[in-house]
This record gives C-alpha cells, sequence and structure tokens, in this order.
C-alpha cells in the first residue's frame, strides 16, 4: 500500500512538473508587455463568433490553407447551410480549405510582404500576441498605412479594424540616464471613437478575443478531443497498473 | 538406418520440438528470458533500459505510420505534416506520439547513462555494453537531428543551419565535409531528401542492431545491481546465482508496473501538453522554413542544449567545435578514466559522491543555458559549468584512486 | 489453514491476476491499434477529391460517349442511341446476368432492364471487373460474330454489352459496376451522390 502511495505521488508530482514547465512561453517580438487574451476554447458562441469575425474582416487578405470548412462546421456546430451563407464566400465546396480573396502576389505588391497564412499563427506566436497585436495599433505621422504597431513596430498591416477601435495614439515618455535616451509606453489615448454594432459583439475588446479564439481554435482544431481521450486513456492506464502491481505483488512473495 | 530415418521423419515432442530442431527457440527463451537471472534488488534506476526498448517499439511503428503520409521535398514537407495533424484521421496521435515519444527517449537514454555512472555498470567486465551504449547515443543523436529537419518549420531549417555549419570548422576539409552533408550550397531540398532517407532508413537500422547487440553482451555478462556485485560468484547447488531472480515472471511483472507508469506519464504530456511549453515542439517551428530571415533566437531542442551551451561558451570557432565534440565523446572513457575499486556509488568515498552531484548540477544548468540568449552572464556561467563538466571526467584518475571507499558486502543487501 | 491451503489460494490468486493482466493488457493493445488502422482510411483530403463530379451531357451526341474520373476511377458516360437501346434486348442468353441479379454492382435504381436511370444514359465504371483493367468500347455491329456492340477489356478478353453486362465464357465474373449518380439537371449529371444521399 505504501508503495502504491509513492507511485501515486511519483504520477502527481510529475504532473505537476509537466504543468509548470508546459506554461507557454512566447518570444515577444518588441518590449512592450503582452496583453492576456483570456479566451476561453470551450465557449462555443465565441468560437462561431470568431468565426463569423475572420472570415469577414480577415480572410479578405489572409489564408487558412489548412483549415476545411467542414472541419469547423462539425467542431462549431454549424450545419453545411449555415457554412456556405455566412462564412463560404471564397469557397464552393464546404470541404475546401480557407483561401484568401486576394492573392499573395497582390498581396506582396501592394503591401510589399504577402500578408501571412493564419492556420498556425497561434501556435507559433501565441494567442497573447495576437490579442495584443490586434489592440496595438496607433497612428503614427510618416507610416505608409498612416499606423504603426506597438507589438510589431514597422508592421505593413493597415489597421483594417479603425472602424469598430477607432483610432488611438501612443503615449511615450522619455527617460536619459547617461546620456543614453529610452522610450518607454506609457499608455494609449483615444483619438476617434469605433463603433461596435451589437450583432458582433458587446465591445472591440470582445470582438478581438473572439477572432483571437477561432485562430486559436484553428491552430490545432483536434485540440479539445486530445484532452477528452487523454483522460480515458490514462484512466485506463491506471486500472492496468492497479491489476499490475498486484500480480508484481504476488509474483514477488516468494522472493526473500 | 531405419531408426535413423525415423528419427528424422518424425517429430518427437510435438509442434515446439518440431521446431526447436530447426531453430533454437526454447534455448533461447530459457537464456534470455525465463532463465536469466539478475539482482533480485534492482530499484527505481533499473527501469529506464526497458523503457528505452519500450519507445524505440513505439517511434519505428509510429515513424513507419508518419512515414505514410510525409512529403520529402522542401516545397511539400511542411504542409504534409499538417495534413498529418489535421486531414489524415488520427494522425495527430500518430505524430504526436513520435514527437512526445522523441524527447521522452533522450529523457529516459539520458537516465540509463545516469545510472551507469551511480552503480559503476560500466566498469569491468561490462566495458563493452558501455562502448555499444555509446554508439547507440550516438547515432540516437543523429537519428535525433536529422529528424528534426523533416517538419521544415523555422527551428529545424535554422537549427540545422548552425549545427551542420560547426562541422565547417574543421581547418581544411571543414568546407568540403559541409558540403557533403547539405548537398548542396545551402539546406536545401536536397538536404531533406538525404536526411529524410537517413531518418527513416539508415539510422534506424543501426539503431536496432546496436541495441541487439547491446542486450547479447549484457546478458552474456549478466546485469550488474545497485550493490555492484557479481551475483554470479555466489551460486547455489542448482547453479542458479543466490541473488539472482529469473527474468520471467519477476522482472517482466516488475518491468510492466513501470512501464505502465511510464505510460501514465507520457500520456499526461503527449495528450495535455504536446507542446511542453516549446520544449518539445518549439514555437518557431510552426512557421513554414523561411530562408531569407533566422527567428529571433534559436535554440536546439532541449536535448542537445547542454552540449550547445558548450559550444557557445568559448569564443573561438574552432575550439568551439573542439570542445563541443569532446564533451559528447568524453564519456566513452569512463571505464578507464575511474579507477575506484568498488562500483557502487554505496560503498563510494564522500569525494566521487560530490563529484557526481556537481557534474549532474552542472549538466542541467549548461542545459538550462543553452535553451537562453547567449548574453554576458550566461556566457561566463557556461565557461564556468562547461570546465566543471570537463573536469568531472579528466580529473576522474585522480578523485577515484584517491577516494575512501567502503568494503562491499559478499551477497546483495 | 495449513501451508498447502494457502499455496493453493497463492496459485489460484496468482493465476487470476494473470490472466487479468494479460486481458487487460490485450484490451489495451487492441484499442491503441485502432486509431492506426484508422489511419490508413481515405483522408479527409482524399474525401474532398473523391468528391461528387458534376458531367455535363447537354452536347452529348447519341452514340457518343465520354470518359470521366471520379475518385481517380475511370466512369464512362455514353449517350445511347435509339438502335442501341433497340439491341439491349438481344441475345440475352449469351449474357451472365442479363437481369443484373447480383446487387453490389449497381444502385437499385439502376437495376433495370437499361441498367440506367434514363435509359438513354449509360453511367458505369470503365473498370474491368476481372482485373481491373478499363475496357474499351467497340460499338460496331457484328452480327457474323455475334457481336452485338459494347465493351471488349483488352487485358484478358472479356466482353460485356451496351448496358456494361458481362457475356458468358469470358474471365470477368460479373456485370460493370454502375456508381451512385443522379440528375441535377436534363443536361448534368452529378456522379458519386445519389438522391437518397442527396
Amino acid at each position: 500500500m505504501d508503495k502504491l502511495i509513492k507511485l501515486a505521488s511519483l504520477i502527481a508530482s510529475s504532473w505537476i512538473v509537466v504543468f509548470v514547465i508546459a506554461t507557454p512561453a512566447f518570444a515577444a517580438g518588441s518590449g512592450a508587455e503582452l496583453l492576456k487574451a483570456d479566451i476561453n476554447p470551450g465557449r462555443i458562441n465565441s468560437l462561431q463568433r470568431g468565426a463569423r469575425n475572420f472570415m469577414n474582416y480577415c480572410s479578405g487578405c489572409h489564408s487558412a490553407q489548412y483549415v476545411r470548412f467542414n472541419t469547423i462546421g462539425k467542431d462549431l456546430e454549424l450545419s453545411d447551410e449555415q457554412l456556405i451563407d455566412n462564412l463560404m464566400f471564397n469557397a464552393e465546396k464546404t470541404f475546401e480549405p480557407i483561401v484568401a480573396a486576394m492573392s499573395a502576389a497582390d498581396g506582396e505588391r501592394w503591401y510589399g510582404k504577402a500578408p501571412p497564412d493564419l492556420s498556425l499563427m497561434a501556435r507559433s506566436k501565441g494567442a497573447d500576441y495576437i490579442y495584443s497585436f490586434l489592440m496595438g495599433f496607433y497612428l503614427q505621422a510618416g507610416s505608409p498605412t498612416g499606423v504603426d504597431n506597438l507589438y510589431l513596430p514597422g508592421t505593413s498591416m493597415p489597421h483594417v479594424l479603425w472602424g469598430l477601435q477607432g483610432y488611438q495614439r501612443a503615449v511615450f515618455s522619455e527617460h536619459t540616464e547617461a546620456g543614453v535616451t529610452t522610450k518607454s509606453f506609457e499608455g494609449f489615448e483615444q483619438v476617434t471613437e469605433g463603433h461596435v454594432s451589437p450583432a458582433l459583439a458587446d465591445d472591440y475588446e470582445e470582438f478581438v478575443r473572439d477572432t483571437v479564439n477561432f485562430l486559436a481554435y484553428i491552430a490545432e482544431p483536434i485540440r479539445a478531443d486530445r484532452r477528452k481521450i487523454g483522460t480515458w486513456v490514462i484512466m485506463y492506464l491506471l486500472v492496468f497498473l492497479i491489476i499490475a502491481y498486484m500480480l508484481k505483488k504476488q509474483v514477488w512473495k516468494d522472493v526473500h | 538406418m531405419a531408426k535413423v530415418e525415423a528419427e528424422i521423419g518424425k517429430p518427437q515432442g510435438g509442434f515446439m520440438q518440431w521446431i526447436d530442431d530447426r531453430f533454437p527457440w526454447t534455448a533461447t527463451m530459457k537464456y534470455h528470458v525465463t532463465e536469466y537471472y539478475a539482482s533480485k534488488n534492482f530499484n527505481f534506476w533499473y527501469v529506464f533500459g526497458v523503457l528505452a526498448m519500450v519507445v524505440l517499439v513505439m517511434q519505428l511503428v509510429t515513424g513507419i505510420f508518419l512515414t505514410m503520409n510525409y512529403k520529402p521535398s522542401a516545397a511539400e514537407a511542411f504542409a504534409s505534416v499538417e495534413y498529418i495533424m489535421r486531414d489524415v484521421e488520427w494522425g495527430w496521435l500518430i505524430r504526436y506520439m513520435h514527437s512526445t515519444g522523441a524527447s521522452f527517449f533522450f529523457i529516459i537514454v539520458y537516465l540509463h547513462m545516469f545510472r551507469a555512472m551511480l552503480y559503476g555498470s560500466y566498469k569491468k567486465p561490462r566495458e563493452l555494453i558501455w562502448l555499444i551504449g555509446m554508439l547507440i547515443f550516438f547515432v540516437l543523436m543523429a537519428e535525433a537531428f536529422a529528424g528534426y529537419l523533416l517538419p521544415w518549420g523555422q527551428m529545424s531549417y535554422w537549427g540545422a543551419q548552425v549545427i551542420i555549419s560547426l562541422f565547417g570548422a574543421i581547418p581544411g576539409i571543414g568546407e568540403a565535409l559541409v558540403e557533403i552533408i547539405r548537398g548542396d550550397y545551402s539546406i536545401s531540398d536536397i538536404t531533406l531528401n538525404r536526411f529524410f532517407a537517413l531518418h527513416v532508413i539508415a539510422l534506424p537500422l543501426a539503431l536496432v542492431g546496436l541495441v541487439f547487440v547491446h542486450i547479447v553482451a549484457l546478458h552474456e555478462v549478466g546485469s550488474n545491481n545497485p550493490d555492484g556485485i557479481e551475483i554470479k560468484d555466489h551460486k547455489g547447488p542448482d547453479g542458479i546465482p543466490l541473488d539472482g531472480v529469473a527474468f520471467h515472471p519477476y522482472h517482466t511483472t516488475k518491468d510492466l508496473v513501470a512501464i505502465i507508469i511510464f505510460l501514465i506519464i507520457f500520456s499526461f504530456v503527449m495528450f495535455f501538453a504536446p507542446e511542453m511549453g516549446g520544449y518539445f515542439l518549439e514555437h518557431a517551428n510552426f512557421e513554414p522554413a523561411n530562408l531569407k530571415a533566422t527567428p529571433e533566437h534559436i535554440a536546439p531542442v532541449w536535448y542537445f542544449t547542454p552540449f550547445y551551451a558548450i559550444l557557445r561558451a568559448v569564443p573561438d570557432k574552432l575550439w568551439g567545435f573542439i570542445l563541443f565534440g569532446s564533451s559528447v565523446l568524453l564519456p566513452v572513457f569512463l571505464p578507464w578514466l575511474d579507477r575506484a575499486r568498488v562500483k557502487s556509488i554505496r560503498y563510494r568515498g564522500w569525494i566521487y559522491k560530490t563529484a557526481l552531484i556537481v557534474f549532474v548540477v552542472s549538466f542541467l544548468v549548461l542545459g538550462w543555458l543553452g535553451t537562453q540568449p547567449a548574453s554576458g552572464t550566461y556566457v561566463l556561467a557556461a565557461r564556468i559549468f562547461s570546465v566543471i563538466y570537463f573536469a568531472f571526467f579528466l580529473l576522474m584518475p585522480y578523485y577515484t584512486t584517491v577516494d575512501k571507499t567502503k568494503p562491499v558486502p559478499d551477497r546483495v543487501v | 489453514m495449513n501451508e498447502d491451503d494457502v499455496d493453493r489460494i497463492n496459485r489460484n490468486r496468482r493465476h487470476f491476476l494473470t490472466v487479468a493482466t494479460i486481458t487487460t493488457g490485450v484490451v489495451g493493445a487492441g484499442l491503441a491499434a485502432f486509431p492506426f488502422l484508422a489511419s490508413l482510411k481515405p483522408s479527409a483530403r482524399a474525401q474532398a477529391l473523391g468528391a461528387p463530379v458534376e458531367v455535363a451531357v447537354g452536347s452529348l451526341q447519341p452514340g457518343e460517349m465520354v470518359r470521366v474520373l471520379w475518385r481517380g476511377k475511370l466512369v464512362f458516360v455514353l449517350r445511347r442511341s435509339a438502335t442501341m437501346l433497340e439491341r439491349l434486348g438481344e441475345g440475352l442468353d449469351q449474357l451472365r446476368d442479363p437481369d443484373s441479379a447480383e446487387t453490389s454492382q449497381q444502385p437499385v435504381y439502376a437495376a433495370n432492364a437499361t441498367r440506367s436511370v434514363r435509359p438513354e444514359f449509360l453511367v458505369v465504371e470503365g473498370s474491368c471487373t476481372h482485373l481491373g483493367c478499363a475496357p474499351l468500347e467497340d460499338f460496331d455491329l457484328r452480327p457474323a460474330e455475334n457481336w452485338h456492340g459494347g465493351f471488349f477489356c483488352p487485358c484478358h478478353g472479356s466482353k460485356f454489352d451496351l448496358a456494361g453486362r458481362v457475356y458468358k465464357g469470358v474471365p470477368a465474373p460479373t456485370n460493370l459496376r454502375i456508381p451512385p449518380y443522379r440528375f441535377v439537371r436534363d443536361d448534368l449529371i452529378l456522379i458519386g451522390q445519389d438522391t437518397g444521399a442527396a
């Protein structure tokens, strides 16, 4: 029995280690601290709204080439009719992947850099990064798009969502220490107000959060399933462990 | 004459006898399983051999199934991995098993090697087992390195770029050697194609062969134990070592428990944290290889980082390569560096115990430093711990000679 | 309880535990094997590529045939002329399965005298039921050879009539297979999907 407790605590402690180590750490692009996206992958409404946001506001320029519409339909509980009517603007068949309306070549010509595919953006950069990025546009004179981004300085992406967020100005403070001047970010000041229609979301934060939630979902559509399956696998293994352990004890009885 | 014909023509003892007359099945099973005697006092540290076998089989099986869907070309590799993750039914499970298995393979092999250092398993008469084991370790490193290029992500590409460039430091032949490894003037489709061949056939074949030889050598000499006593020195009237128990059913039932516990830990990682916070699957590797931009922070996968930290600690390309290579090679010489009269840590003096602890700490710290950016304090720390790493091996003939050992009992306790 | 009893109980317990361990292990191994076997099925991409195919038949003249691919399989779409349809009733005694009794070779709605939804159009898989070669069309009528027009397999000489029905005395065992299909419009056939699934 003592040994069984030892085993259990061994498993439990390794589990804790897993979670401590596994706390996602992404390299931030600039010095600014990332905002917390605070997404909830379990909320299907949020994911559905995110899918609509993505298709309406992002898919004009960004593809998600590894994601098929019917996968989204199955996971987000949308019927084929709902997919076709509400999401599939550039696609005819539900098994097609999400292709951008704009070609990559056009993107490169117009923006200097083709808008990246977003299938895996949440896995390579993290949900917090995308959330922060979409919150981080500010007015910048001299920039070709009129804006810059706090989290990706020099980005070639225009502030597509300005109508929803409005425009903001970034306030920096300057410190001079030993002849070296450092700029540090103090906060944003709203310049023009945006308008988010109640049909879209309660506010801009929620709009972005839903969209990021959807991006996190398409980065690994199987995530929810694997956790469910994993729980069953581990429950089976625990039962197997008890039986095998009893057998081992029985067999080793005659060893002194 | 008639009698001989009858003996040849008729199976004497049924099907098993028929087989045994043609293949030493029963004899092999006896020799390696039912009548292979290993010490009864095996502890926690003795499970990693069998666990390494389990992971090897798992990697082979999942690897075969991945090969069915993977495309070894620069244009298609990245997309084919996503194809496996999304379009192939259960492909995600097979891929995660393989990627998680790769990291666990190294965890297990490192612990397996540490066991040998704890209980002097590399010492006479097991030097050859240790040498074969080191060879397995080298092939495994090559296997993992080749495999890491295959997803063709940013880390795959730039990691391979850095490690392959290392060989360019060799004076005279360096540049030519690097071109031969890559088969091109930079890492390209051609490199990917040949790494695929190495990863799926050449190296696994070598690995399986070496593992077989490793076990044959082990069973010839017999397993060591936590007391470092030769159990064959004390046999009962029936010729069975007094402190030994048969591999089956004793060690098999014990190993089964270990395997299940391992699978539980493995499942926790695979199902709940397959990226392991970016250590098992690096974030930047979810971006396709971009030949025009190196990721901001580049580090090899965690199992190479201790050696990588040593490499970076040296401010000279050639010496960096030499020290990097030596740090990997040095453990090969352990059987001859270690002059102690006893095998097990249980009967060694405080000097070796301290040295081993300091060595483990330096190895872990170097591993961590290898994942961090190479800046000021980190480089200094890497230098200090590199010196400790080398001192552990190079000073070993001295400190194991002067270390005061305790008397070893006749029988296991 | 004497020592023998303890021994016996231990033996029984050990036997029971051995069986329990092996059973649990085998069940687990079986469950673990399932994902690997399932991964061999056509993937989402294969299913997408194998989606139903539309064939416009408006410009197809009587007696003309087009070859299309559905799921990588060759499908013949033949617009049968009136004479061709007449010939379908001839020489039935030379056919192995004139009434399409073999249910696996066609959907129920094609198990009729013309083996089709609309008599005019024959939609049939161009894969010989012997070993999968693609039969050649031979629509000429040669009464001397007792040939009523149909398909001829170059590999091993199997013969089929204008409804893909197999002749007697050839290696192919069954009639050519009719894929699921339906008419979206009068001039548009959708192969791979029938009204049941739509």
